[in-house]
């Protein structure tokens, strides 16, 4: 039973990932090693789309998901799976928010969980980067330190996190912005040749 | 049973208003809830964004869940969360709809090939926000560069990861705890 399976897999995912949609990146990697509902270069198809679409990127990566292992059923099942445990989390927490913030125990958890899930995003950010801008494939095959880099890729990641950083003018522009540019460099120059 | 439909229809437009997830709903959250609605004040409000961004799930559900609660009970709090994924719901699914359609074409998968670029940066940029966060002392440095390498290295379970944190986390605190006693 796909459904019930898919909604387990998202229940697990909403009720660890601490910190946001990007912390659930690393469950859906997981997910994708586990099961074949969807490959890495589909989740980074899945990020891109999240992210440049409305709506919290947790639940379009949801939905995206689980629209891949069963169609949009199962796109709705994945999103219901991914936000009942913080429903129910969060309900109970409002009811005793006083305490809850007063409590020591709890603080002390949290001191250690936000460094983790910092880490948890940073590690499935780096998994991705890996097999796009490095192709160990290509460097066995030639033999050649030129071909072990995506040079492409390299120059249009450090052009944009310049002007998405340093740039006065640019540096506070939509993220959306940034993909479309991104988007239109791709085309230009055939970033997925290279990947071949 | 019209305030249901007014949390729904609130939220819904919340949700479908907010690019870049989370973050970018705060704005918004203050313009409709706030002041429009006034169904809670901006304290609360950040109250609500810290918890969200400490505790299970989504900070957008989180949020949404908290203001639902609190204007109209649980129930309130389900109606809201629904109301704020129902964009979402909609859009992706028509997007995944015709993205199968296109895997094909070759605009689409060089498009995605930058597109794919911009979002290692996008995450940078987040990673490093979220680091001057809560990267606060030694042991948070150490807590990140374990479970940054164990994730990297090993193929273990991130549920592993967040609980052994949690539990590091407590441990260092009632230390310190019993050293000011």
């Amino acid at each position: 039973m796909i459904y019930l399976q898919l909604y387990y897999e998202f229940f697990q995912a909403g009720l660890f990932a601490v910190g946001g949609g990007l912390a659930t990146l690393p469950f859906l990697y997981d997910i994708s090693d586990r099961t074949s509902w969807f490959t890495y270069e589909q989740l980074a198809d899945m990020i891109a789309i999240s992210e440049s679409t409305p709506g919290a990127i947790g639940i379009n990566m949801s939905t995206y998901a689980g629209y891949m292992a069963a169609g949009i059923p199962g796109g709705i099942v994945a999103s219901l799976g991914l936000i009942t445990p913080a429903v129910i989390i969060i309900v109970i927490v409002a009811q005793f928010l006083n305490k809850f913030k007063d409590n020591q125990y709890v603080q002390a958890i949290f001191y250690g969980l936000r460094p983790a899930s910092t880490a948890l995003i940073a590690a499935a950010g780096f998994a991705v980067v890996m097999i796009d801008l490095v192709h160990v494939d290509l460097f066995q095959m030639t033999g050649s330190f030129i071909d072990l880099i995506n040079w492409r890729a390299l120059i249009l990641a450090i052009v944009l996190f310049y002007l998405s950083n340093h740039v006065r003018l640019t540096k506070n522009l939509h993220p959306v912005i940034f993909i479309a540019f991104a988007a239109a460099i791709g085309i230009i120059f055939n970033f997925a040749e290279v990947a071949l | 049973m019209k305030d249901l439909f007014e949390l729904f229809i609130t939220f819904a437009r919340i949700g479908g208003l907010t690019f870049g997830g989370g973050y970018a709903m705060l704005p918004i959250l203050q313009r409709e809830v706030v002041d429009i609605k006034k169904w809670t004040t901006t304290e609360e409000l950040m109250d609500y964004y810290a918890i969200g961004q400490t505790t299970p799930g989504l900070i957008a559900v989180n949020t949404a869940t908290f203001i639902g609660q609190r204007y109209r009970g649980t129930l309130g709090g389900v109606v809201a969360t629904f109301g704020v994924i129902f964009p979402s719901l909609f859009i992706i699914s028509i997007i995944a709809m015709f993205m199968n359609n296109f895997e094909d074409s070759i605009v689409l998968q060089n498009a995605f090939a930058g597109i794919r670029v911009s979002v290692y940066v996008l995450i940078l940029n987040a990673v490093i926000k979220l680091w001057k966060k809560s990267i606060v002392d030694k042991v948070g440095l150490l807590i990140f560069l374990l479970i940054f390498s164990l994730s990297i290295f090993t193929s273990l379970s991130p549920v592993l990861f967040v609980i052994g944190a949690g539990i590091i986390g407590l441990l260092t605190k009632m230390q310190r705890g019993e050293r000011l006693k």
